[in-house]
């Protein structure tokens, strides 16, 4: 294992570097934007439809009017751009290499090889989501005609990273799983499957379902807190135990991960 | 989705040329079905994990819908387009059983068959290659039935669904939903031999599952959708693979929608077979074994 880096920079560093050398290669396959746009377009008009299809039959769901639901559904889609974009790639490939003991390679590179097996694929194309989902809250934004200050800009911003750094933990969570149960790949599908939830505001769901979507899953904090600081419904509670639960699973991953390092056993040497 | 197919010699000895006769050519076909049945049961019961996070991503999207519905059913005084939370319960959680029973090969999976060369091993066998996928994914819906039982007795608890089908009722429900798969099977066979056109298929592919998501009555049943939606998908196959099933069993159908029903997945499953011995033929010309 590498030797821990005292320099607190040095992880951001290593992803400027990667994302570089990702975004080149990605740049070869042009096309593959086009199909993106494509199919981000569909899975917008279906978003949209469905929220339409909502509201053709009643004006308000559990307290959340039309255009704030319309930014909980932006912040969605932001969101899972980018998970798809940084966070699952790396973890499909993390549990590839568990499987086929290719893990050996960041082993033995001088670096915290939690921070390499976090940071080395990009899907760049998976951004054009991340931008959809901007263009969604802003419009939503508009349709509210409620100003949205500074604090609430921030409290957005803040609250969006502390969700993506949770997300990113709950899957490498379940990847660092892959030490133990050796294929995964399923996973995907449960991720995506579960993440369809995030759509709609977890106060919606019934006790039982909300608590694991905090806790379990935690999309409520990636997706459901950032739409309430923008619609102005966060509450300094909120924003105390997102940070407090994110700190406490960014602890966790890190124990994790180590414990789990000592399962592998490089299959393929 | 597993895509893998084994390439275990699984052709049934049958003796090659001169010709079998009919019979020994249909008993050779069933247990060939047989066996492909079997080795999916071992196969996917060897990755219960596995099978169990694809059922926890899978049953997500009916909760998820469940809880949006009854949630406005509620707002509304009880009820919403004629369904009430419990209905709404009983039409999602038979929702659950009719999605596995959709499980098919994916039309992505053509890919690798084609691009690793694949094919090659099923051509050499004396039967056409959709036999082996009908039975191997028959197979692997009694892994999967097993494994959805408890999730449906948990949904059952926590939801209340309101279920009181006749006999009726359940013996279409028994036919139609192997009816589903047989459509689904044969539709996106033909989907997905698009792949030997063309590599760019994912668009395709997401158009089509679009439109299934919403015309099939898998996101909402189909009486909450607009008119001109539902003469729409009245007449595409995708409502005979997930509406009917479910409104059979949860009771909404008078006896001759019943039968009526019976009859167009019987004209889809003619319709989707004839489309894949024809497509079949001009894609296969197109195969050229890339790979080993």
């Amino acid at each position: 294992m590498a030797a821990p880096s005292r320099d607190l920079l040095r992880p951001l560093r290593l992803f400027g570097l990667f994302f570089r050398v990702g975004a080149l290669n990605e740049l070869q396959y042009r096309a593959n934007f086009a199909i993106q746009i494509f199919q981000s377009a569909i899975a917008l008009g279906t978003g949209l439809a469905v929220i339409g299809l909502v509201f053709s039959q009643t004006t308000e769901l559990n307290g959340w009017s039309q255009p704030e639901l319309l930014a909980v559904f932006g912040v969605h889609i932001l969101m899972g751009g980018i998970i798809g974009t940084v966070i699952q790639p790396n973890m499909i490939r993390l549990m590839e290499d568990v499987r086929q003991g290719t893990l050996d390679f960041v082993l033995t590179k001088p670096e915290d090889s939690q921070v390499l097996v976090s940071v080395r694929e990009f899907r760049i194309w998976q951004a054009v989501d991340a931008i959809v989902g901007m263009v969604v809250l802003g419009v939503a934004v508009a349709q509210l005609q409620v100003g949205v200050g500074l604090v609430q800009t921030l409290a957005f911003a803040l609250t969006l990273v502390l969700g993506g750094l949770m997300i990113y933990c709950f899957w490498l969570i379940l990847t660092i799983g892959a030490f133990w149960v050796v294929r995964m790949d399923q996973i995907v599908e449960m991720f995506e499957g579960v993440y369809q939830s995030g759509r709609w505001p977890v106060t919606i769901y019934p006790g039982w379902l909300r608590y694991s979507l905090t806790f379990l899953v935690p999309i409520a904090f990636a997706v459901t807190v950032p739409a309430e600081a923008l619609t102005s419904r966060l509450t300094p509670e909120t924003l105390a135990l997102a940070a407090g639960f994110a700190a406490l699973i960014l602890a966790f991953t890190r124990w994790f991960w180590r414990f789990g390092l000592r399962r592998y056993s490089g299959a393929s040497a | 989705m597993s895509l893998r197919a084994p390439m275990t010699s699984l052709a049934p000895a049958t003796p090659p040329p001169p010709p079998v006769a009919a019979v020994g050519r249909a008993r050779g076909l069933i247990n060939f079905y047989l066996a492909s049945i079997r080795l999916a049961i071992a196969d996917q019961f060897q990755y219960r994990v596995a099978n169990y996070f694809y059922m926890i991503g899978m049953v997500a999207e009916p909760v998820i819908y469940l809880v949006v519905w009854s949630t406005i059913a509620r707002q509304q005084g009880g009820e919403v387009g004629g369904f009430t939370p419990g209905e709404f319960a009983a039409y999602y959680i038979v929702w659950t059983l009719v999605r596995n029973m959709n499980i098919i090969f994916t039309p992505y999976g053509w890919e690798q068959r084609i691009r690793q060369g694949e094919l090659s091993g099923m051509l050499l066998r004396p039967i056409h290659p959709i036999h082996f996928d009908l039975g191997y994914f028959a197979g692997w819906k009694f892994v999967v039935i097993v494994l959805w039982l408890p999730i449906a007795a948990v949904l059952t608890l926590l939801f209340s669904p309101e279920l009181d089908p006749r006999p009726i009722d359940v013996a279409v429900f028994a036919v139609a939903i192997w009816g589903a798969y047989l459509i689904r099977s044969v539709n996106y066979w033909i989907l997905g031999m698009v792949t030997f056109w063309t590599t760019r298929v994912g668009p395709i592919f997401e158009l089509v599952f679009t439109a299934e998501l919403l015309l099939s009555g898998r996101l909402v049943p189909l009486s909450l959708m607009p008119d001109w939606a539902q003469r729409f998908a009245d007449v595409l196959p995708f409502k005979w693979t997930f509406g009917f099933p479910i409104e059979a069993l949860v009771g909404r159908l008078s006896e001759a929608e019943l039968l009526g029903g019976l009859a167009m997945q019987a004209l889809w499953i003619a319709i989707g077979s004839i489309g894949v011995m024809v497509v079949w033929r001009f894609a296969i010309r197109r195969y050229s074994a890339v790979g080993n």
